[in-house]
């Protein structure tokens, strides 16, 4: 599977990047394993410790495997003016786990990031590619429930 | 494509997306079918329209009707009363005191703008080349490839005065001369989508928004520099800017708008997408290029700058996404004329993106020396829930707080940079006086450690210093020489930092101890903190003469540390309080205040302590 990845993409090292997302998108518990290291080290002919600076750079890729959805709460300063550390308790209470966890049906993973860009409708949060704006802890309540439900 | 009777614009920016805007789009699909109206109704989907705070937001031609705040549920009543009977519906309209604000046009957040870069964001199709061309598009590209030779475009670009839109408003002619005399036959130029600023959208707006102008924009410089290859850098976390600006590639490919001999010339140019993963540093022009080079995104030692080494060591420029945007405007409409907006030094418009405390959030563009004043008041509204403005932050984390002293002040590159702030990527975070700007410092310098890619020792430990000491502060351990040790550091680090991000993070610290220094010498000297935002500075009371005794408090405690009875009225035990707020919260005659300041309990309590210890030392 991450040879056929990999084969989209000429060998170059400045595919990397991209082969990265393609390979932590495709797999069902959204990381890059050991062996998807060593599968792209061999295909563009670079060390895997290389591979391995580039991936833990990067706070977007995981080396662990994670939940089915990831949730993405951001942490900058126009949603923290607008209470996100509220909306970060609720989602911690609700999935019942700590930021970085993953909950025990493995459908959500919990993470902070840096800026989404929609601050104009903060506090706003990601999950998977889809943004939700303006939360309050009953919206945040109906969208996990949402998800959940697929 | 057919003429129909009304032109219904949904505005699909990510703000209005992630306000359900998609969700309406899809209701008036099924309504008008429905219906049977397919035939007579356009929805077009655009991008930001601005006023992000009223979203999801809609405009309906040919009268023009702006619609705010719109539900599912609305839509039926649009269709039947606005689209069948002409009647438009009054209530969706926006409220301005006690005028009913119908036209577009009238919005007063618009009136004091001038959209240059914005012009079609929000007004087309972003996903329609068409729509592009048929509001000037390309027409700059044609004229420029056919009539103008490099050296004569980068004089235009000189003439008409434009900076750099990305933050340190460097000249642009000056590093597209700099490429263009390069002998090199291979160079490149890079767009640079990696916004990162906490509080900026205007880069991912105007990509999603209207690309093509970003990709003609692109094409401008690479032919008065003389490359034939772009990249797009744009971060990972804006998936419709990706897809939008791959989009706009494979169209104006299809055309023949890209590819070789464009309109003809001899000029031939390839433009690709590269994403980000997640690092704030990657906007750093070094850091940026070497991600694309599919390395770690370090920044290295300037010079040599990328005009002369810089994609695999070829002469490179990498011009921000707005500085882009305001290109092919500037070559249809005249460089005098660009210039005659804006102040001596900076000429044209700013896209700024108006977030916090205010009013009407949002994107708006104005001409450059605008005061702050205008901007937060006049176009943002003012500020909500009736507090007083205190301060705003301009230019995200390496930018600097300024006070209400400086509303008047004009905004331009040097105004700002004189004053502490800086323009930044034009994020303008607006603050009411219930923030505490110690805390607000330390978030920002949280978010500065947290980025820092720690290649160099100043901004990796330095930054961390800072932050420690700060942290002290705000949990009431701050020692008389913070504030000075705190100064000492942030002025080591800016000036020893390998890239700018190291270099301008003190800057929040440095501009909020300029301006509010009164704040930290309460933090640390009166151990209290006035806007009772540091959970350490600051105790719960119950005044007992508002207390009815419910004991709801009581009951709702996790310390277990509120007594009394409905006689006596109950009593907050300070030493176990842990300030969660939940008796505030729950009480029903709101007989619950925060008081500045430690308890006097608990530091008696501290005290105690630290003396039995040392007994038992």
């Amino acid at each position: 599977m991450y040879r056929e990845i990999c084969s989209k993409y000429a060998p170059d090292k400045d595919n990397l990047i991209c082969i990265l997302h393609e390979i932590q998108n495709s797999h069902p518990q959204h990381y890059i394993s050991e062996e998807a290291v060593q599968t792209v080290a061999e295909y563009l002919g670079v060390p895997a410790n290389h591979i391995y600076g580039v991936l833990t750079f990067y706070t977007m890729y995981s080396t662990k495997p994670r939940g089915q959805n990831i949730i993405r709460l951001c942490e900058s300063p126009p949603c923290y003016i607008k209470g996100s550390e509220n909306i970060l308790h609720k989602l911690m209470t609700l999935l019942d786990i700590e930021v970085g966890e993953t909950t025990k049906d493995g459908c959500f993973t919990l993470e902070l990031c840096a800026c989404l860009g929609v601050c104009g409708n903060a506090p706003v949060m990601m999950i998977n590619n889809d943004v939700y704006g303006d939360l309050t802890e009953e919206k945040v309540e109906e969208i996990i429930e949402k998800v959940r439900r697929g | 494509m057919s003429l129909k009777r009304i032109d219904l614009l949904i505005c699909c920016g990510s703000g209005c997306i992630s306000a359900g805007a998609l969700k309406i789009k899809e209701r008036f699909h099924a309504v008008l079918s429905e219906k049977g109206l397919t035939n007579e109704i356009n929805i077009i989907e655009t991008g930001c329209m601005g006023p992000c705070d009223y979203g999801p937001v809609m405009v309906i031609y040919p009268e023009g009707i702006f619609y705010k705040k719109v539900t599912p549920e609305d839509v039926d009543e649009i269709v039947a009363e606005h689209f069948v009977k002409g009647r438009p519906v009054q209530r969706l309209m926006l409220q301005d005191e006690d005028k009913t604000i119908a036209a577009h046009k009238e919005v007063p957040f618009y009136q004091k703008q001038v959209k240059v870069a914005l012009a079609n964001c929000g007004f087309i199709d972003p996903e329609s080349l068409e729509e592009y061309i048929a509001t000037g598009g390309y027409e700059a590209l044609g004229t420029v490839l056919t009539q103008m030779t490099p050296q004569q475009a980068i004089d235009v670009v000189k003439e008409s005065g434009l900076r750099g839109r990305g933050g340190a408003g460097f000249p642009t002619h000056m590093k597209w001369k700099m490429v263009h005399d390069r002998k090199e036959d291979q160079k490149y130029v890079i767009c640079n989508g990696d916004e990162g600023d906490p509080g900026a959208f205007m880069d991912r707006s105007l990509l999603e928004g209207d690309p093509h102008r970003i990709l003609e924009g692109m094409m401008l410089c690479a032919y008065s520099i003389g490359a034939s290859q772009g990249f797009f850098y744009i971060r990972a976390e804006y998936p419709l800017a990706i897809k939008r600006i791959k989009q706009a590639i494979e169209q104006a490919r299809e055309v023949g708008l890209m590819g070789k001999n464009i309109f003809g010339t001899d000029f031939c140019f390839e433009a690709e997408v590269r994403t980000g993963a997640g690092a704030f540093v990657c906007g750093e022009e070094m850091a940026l290029i070497h991600s694309i080079e599919g390395e770690r995104g370090n920044p290295t030692p300037k010079p040599p700058y990328p005009a002369v080494s810089g994609l695999w060591g070829k002469p490179t420029v990498v011009n921000n996404v707005e500085t882009l945007a305001n290109l092919p405007t500037i070559f249809v409409k005249g460089a005098k004329w660009f210039s005659t907006m804006g102040t001596e030094t900076s000429k044209g418009t700013k896209v700024f993106a108006l977030t916090g405390d205010i009013r009407n959030t949002g994107l708006v563009e104005v001409p450059m020396g605008t005061t702050l004043r205008e901007m937060i008041f006049d176009v943002g509204g003012g500020m909500i829930g009736g507090n007083e403005f205190k301060a705003v932050q301009l230019g995200g984390p390496s930018g600097g707080c300024l006070t209400a002293e400086h509303l008047d002040v004009p905004v331009d590159y040097e105004t700002l940079k004189a004053r502490g702030a800086m323009m930044g990527s034009g994020g303008v975070i607006v603050m009411d006086d219930q923030k505490c700007m110690v805390n607000v410092a330390k978030f920002f310098m949280d978010f500065c450690v947290d980025e820092s890619c720690g290649k160099c020792s100043p901004c990796r430990i330095g930054l961390k210093q800072m932050y420690n000491i700060l942290d002290r502060i705000t949990k009431g351990e701050g020692q008389e020489g913070d504030i000075e040790e705190l100064q000492r550091l942030g002025e080591t680090v800016a000036k020893i930092s390998l890239c700018g991000l190291g270099q301008t993070a003190p800057n929040p610290v440095l501009s909020t101890i300029r301006y509010f220094r009164n704040e930290y010498e309460a933090h640390i000297k009166d151990k209290a903190c006035h806007t009772k935002v540091c959970r350490d500075l600051f105790h719960f009371k119950i005044d007992k003469s508002r207390c009815i005794g419910c004991s709801l408090c009581s009951r709702k405690c996790p310390a277990n540390c509120i007594s009394g009875s409905r006689e006596d009225k109950y009593t907050i035990g300070q030493v176990d309080c842990v300030k969660c707020g939940n008796c505030q919260d729950v009480c029903p005659v709101k007989a619950i205040d925060r008081i500045p300041g430690i308890h006097s309990d608990v530091t008696a309590h501290k005290e105690a302590l630290l003396k039995r210890k040392a007994r038992e030392d």
